[in-house]
């Protein structure tokens, strides 16, 4: 038999190679180093197209804004309104010019820098020198300070005519309280009018720095190429000091129920409390655990309870946020007013519910099948990828994390599952926030 | 270093395209169209069915049917039961949905590539066999309500955008909104979405796209199994119902609870649909780079000199429809800074269409929107789906697939001469509509008098 198969034509093999390999998605290959300045990397190489995407995720969310509430998100939005010599239109014709895309966020745990481009040297080696100056040497201009706070204002100004938006800050609020995740990351207009110049560079030169910084790479590179890239875009940055541990959060003690009076035709229901964090012992359980109740979209519970059986709402979902410290746990939905009072009812009523019993063996089996079966669509891109190497990077998830995905998902067993929603979730002790023309609880 | 980047910023690096993917054209002998591109990246394929029909092949009464039946083609059908559409996709990992503009309806599935077959079978079964059940009907439509108040009732711009739609457009159907007048939904009739289905969902009336590592031959079998049994319509195409000449400019004001003001401009204008001549051809894609000029990026006018340079506006924007199936609109848009006034603003963006008549834009600005559509037709590339909608959006609006490979040589052809010639001839006061949203006080007790903003 050795000797037959040493005469198998060459193609035939490698046919039978791709065909022993069919069944599994290829987990893309994480690679990891350090750049001599202390800031990790993360990088997948992927060569069908020409271009590569890098994201620096700094440990800078609004959680680290202390009493300067704001200050994160404002801080963030003045990279790229210059650096160096260079002013904001120089910035933006550059990189444009190049082709390139330049973008900056931050939320309460990470503070991301982003660049995506060509990796044609002639376009990619000047969009990146661009890029490094722009972490490095921001230069923070009076001017754009003003301007940029003036923009957060207004953006204040448009929460205050979203009912969704009043409902969802007046939530992270009631879940944590004084905890840095209940400080809003757009600030309030009372902080941002006391936000100074000296504020934002003190906040950069703390955490703008290598070693509490992420560097995410995807994209058409060899190893030796996203070395040299990564040293590249993070060489202007000194060594400096990882951020701190966050405090844990404390759980709720009662329940709290808040009502904001809003013209609006609907009113916004939120319920929830605080509920685990990345790399939390139980994230299979209760991730798993929620995608039969609002977790798995038009099929979930909620929908059906509330959308399928009664027209209540056109969106209702629950799902946990696993952040650094426990995320919130939410359940929501949009409701005309005079419904909201019964559309809750159906909230809680399913929560309590399924806290006691649990999904049912079908519910699970189910979302696993579900899970599982969708697990190449999460990583079909290098836009999903680069969201991975920052999320695996940023909260020191295992390496193996994308390739042991299924595998864990399917390891959770039914026992495992009502025990962490027992452990974790306690529908006595709800924060409900509903924001609308009248109160549903005042009956 | 400045000097030679700048340089580089206007054009001295000519970007270089990969191939374009080629999309493989198949016709079954129902009429249906089946449009293949293989995309090898991931083992993934997405399948989109697109129908031509959407809000503007609607007349006045129904506006919003072709919204709310997209929403009933997942309450089940001869022989599926309710919901069961979603549960047999969800249960194989697969991802999908369906929306609605105004000149298609589409549905959509995202699956592991060995499941498409199961795509297909659903997608044939409700493409000629919905079951329209008027309990159902009942819920859904109450559904779609709620839908429009989160959207629109309760969004101060969104309402102030539908009423200013609906000022530009007196005749043509584009001036109702895809998801339809509440009054329209309140009085929609199960009967009405009947006769829209049977007017509409047939083969010879949808685009089958697909997307992702597959091959296209064995798709076609695929198809032809699965669709290739359902029974062709005749189909009758809308009746033109363009709109008349705008003859004098409008103005309205809508005077609403909110925090913000908002102004929204638009200008008439033709689009790549129904442009006759290479004269009318050249002259779309010059508007299509003039919303660039404007609004490409952070670099672009609008950016540079009303939100940051005179910091008149929190935010401006401009967007113009090259590839809609009716003419529309070349739009205006923004948020003035706090310490401006809607009036200040209006007269930004007025200065700023007066330049673009009066003087001819930079090659260093033309060059930078050259340069980003270049990349970016690269990096449409990281996404399956994206691709798939761009495939059935030109093929559903007539112009068919094959105009995506000529639009970035298009773009690239159009001329400083041929912006300020576009400017001049179209952005003018006669065929113009200004919307000005006016805040009145967000006060809560207004609205125990009107439960409901219907």
């Amino acid at each position: 038999m050795p000797a037959r198969s040493l005469r198998l034509p060459r193609v035939l093999c490698a046919a039978l190679a791709l065909f022993l390999a069919a069944p599994v998605a290829a987990t893309p290959q994480i690679q990891e180093w350090t750049t001599s300045g202390g800031a990790r990397v993360l990088f997948v190489a992927a060569d069908a197209l020409p271009m590569v995407d890098v994201e620096l995720v700094f440990d800078a969310g609004s959680a680290r804004d202390g009493t300067a509430s704001g200050l994160a998100q404002l801080t963030n939005a003045l990279l790229g309104e210059g650096a160096g010599e260079r002013d904001a239109d120089a910035i933006a014709e550059t990189f444009e010019g190049l082709g390139a895309r330049f973008s900056s966020g931050a939320e309460r745990d990470m503070a991301t820098v982003s660049l995506r481009s060509l990796t044609d040297p002639a376009l990619l080696d000047p969009a990146l020198e661009l890029f490094a100056s722009v972490v490095a040497e921001p230069s923070f201009p009076a001017d754009a300070i003003a301007r940029v706070r003036g923009q957060m204002q207004v953006a204040l100004q448009a929460e205050q005519q979203s009912p969704g938006d009043l409902a969802s800050k007046a939530f992270y609020r009631a879940v944590y309280d004084d905890h840095p995740y209940g400080n809003p990351p757009n600030g309030t207009q009372e902080s941002l009018a006391t936000l100074t110049r000296d504020d934002v560079l003190t906040f950069f030169g703390r955490y703008y720095v290598a070693r509490n910084a992420l560097v995410a790479i995807v994209g058409d590179l060899d190893r030796a190429a996203a070395e040299a890239l990564a040293e590249r875009v993070t060489a202007g940055l000194v060594s400096g000091e990882p951020a701190p541990d966050l405090p844990p959060v404390p759980k709720l003690l009662v329940p709290i129920d808040i009502h904001i009076d809003h013209p609006s035709a609907q009113t916004h229901v939120l319920l929830g409390q605080p509920g685990m964090h990345r790399g939390d012992p139980d994230y299979f359980a209760l991730y798993l655990g929620n995608h039969a109740l609002g977790g798995s979209g038009l099929v979930s519970r909620l929908n059906e309870e509330v959308r399928e059986k009664r027209g209540l709402a056109y969106s209702v979902y629950s799902y946990f946020m696993p952040m650094r410290r426990d995320g919130p746990f939410q359940m929501a939905l949009q409701t005309r007013s005079d419904q909201a009072g019964e559309a809750l009812a159906i909230l809680r009523d399913n929560l309590e519910r399924y806290v006691a019993e649990g999904p049912t063996p079908d519910e699970l089996a189910f979302s696993k099948r579900n899970v599982t079966g969708g697990y190449p669509l999460r990583i079909d891109s290098n836009g999903k990828l680069i969201g991975y190497l920052a999320m695996i990077g940023f909260y020191d998830l295992p390496l193996d994390y994308l390739e042991r995905f299924i595998e864990r998902v399917e390891a959770v067993d039914h026992g495992q599952v009502n025990d962490a929603l027992a452990r974790r979730l306690d529908p006595g002790r709800l924060v409900t926030v509903t924001v609308g023309p009248r109160n549903p609880l005042d009956g | 270093m400045f000097a030679r980047i700048l340089l580089l910023a206007i054009g001295l690096v000519p970007i270089t395209l990969p191939a374009a993917p080629q999309v493989h054209e198949f016709t079954l002998d129902n009429g249906l169209r089946l449009l293949v591109q293989e995309d090898h990246r991931a083992p993934v394929v997405v399948s989109q069915v697109w129908y031509k029909v959407g809000s503007s092949y609607e007349h006045d009464g129904i506006t919003g049917v072709s919204h709310v039946l997209e929403h009933m083609m997942f309450k089940g059908t001869e022989k599926l039961a309710p919901g069961e559409f979603s549960r047999r996709i969800a249960e194989l990992g697969g991802r999908e949905n369906a929306f609605t503009g105004r000149d298609y309806t589409a549905y959509f599935q995202t699956l592991e590539r060995s499941l498409l077959e199961t795509a297909f079978e659903l997608e044939a079964e409700r493409m000629r066999h919905l079951v329209l059940d008027p309990e159902e009907f009942a819920k859904e439509v109450r559904v779609v309500m709620e839908e429009r108040r989160l959207r629109t009732e309760d969004n101060p711009q969104s309402l102030t955008w539908e009423r200013f739609n609906a000022t530009a457009f007196l005749t043509s159907p584009v001036r109702n909104p895809v998801i339809g007048w509440m009054d329209d939904l309140e009085n929609l009739r199960l009967a009405d979405l009947e006769t829209w289905y049977r007017q509409w969902y047939a083969p010879n009336n949808a685009t089958l796209v697909v997307v992702g590592d597959v091959d296209p031959e064995e798709v076609h079998a695929l198809a032809r199994k699965h669709f290739g049994p359902l029974a062709p319509s005749e189909i009758v195409p809308p009746k033109p119902r363009p709109e008349i000449v705008q003859q004098g400019s409008r103005r309205l004001t809508v005077r609403l609870p909110a925090e913000l003001p908002y102004l929204v401009m638009g200008y008439k204008v033709p689009v790549l649909t129904g442009a006759d001549s290479p004269e009318r051809v050249d002259e779309v894609y010059a508007l299509e780079v003039l919303a660039g000029i404007l609004d490409g990026g952070n670099s672009a006018r609008l950016a540079r000199e009303l939100v940051r340079g005179e910091a008149i506006a929190a935010h401006a924007g401009s967007g113009y429809g090259l590839h809609d199936r009716l003419p529309g609109l070349f739009l205006l848009d923004g948020t003035p800074a706090n310490g401006h006034t809607i009036a200040d603003l209006e007269q930004a963006l007025r200065a700023q269409v007066k330049r673009l008549k009066e003087e001819q834009v930079t090659v260093d600005e033309l060059a930078r929107i050259k340069a980003q559509v270049v990349a970016g037709k690269v990096y449409e590339r990281d996404s399956v789906f994206y691709q798939a909608m761009q495939v059935g959006i030109l093929e559903t609006v007539g112009l068919g697939w094959d105009k995506l490979d000529e639009y970035v040589e298009r773009v690239n052809a159009v001329t400083p001469e041929q912006l300020q010639e576009v400017a001049r001839k179209y952005l003018v006061d006669d065929t113009l509509t200004v919307a000005e949203l006016e805040p009145l006080p967000i006060v809560t007790e207004t609205a125990e008098e009107k439960p409901d903003a219907s």
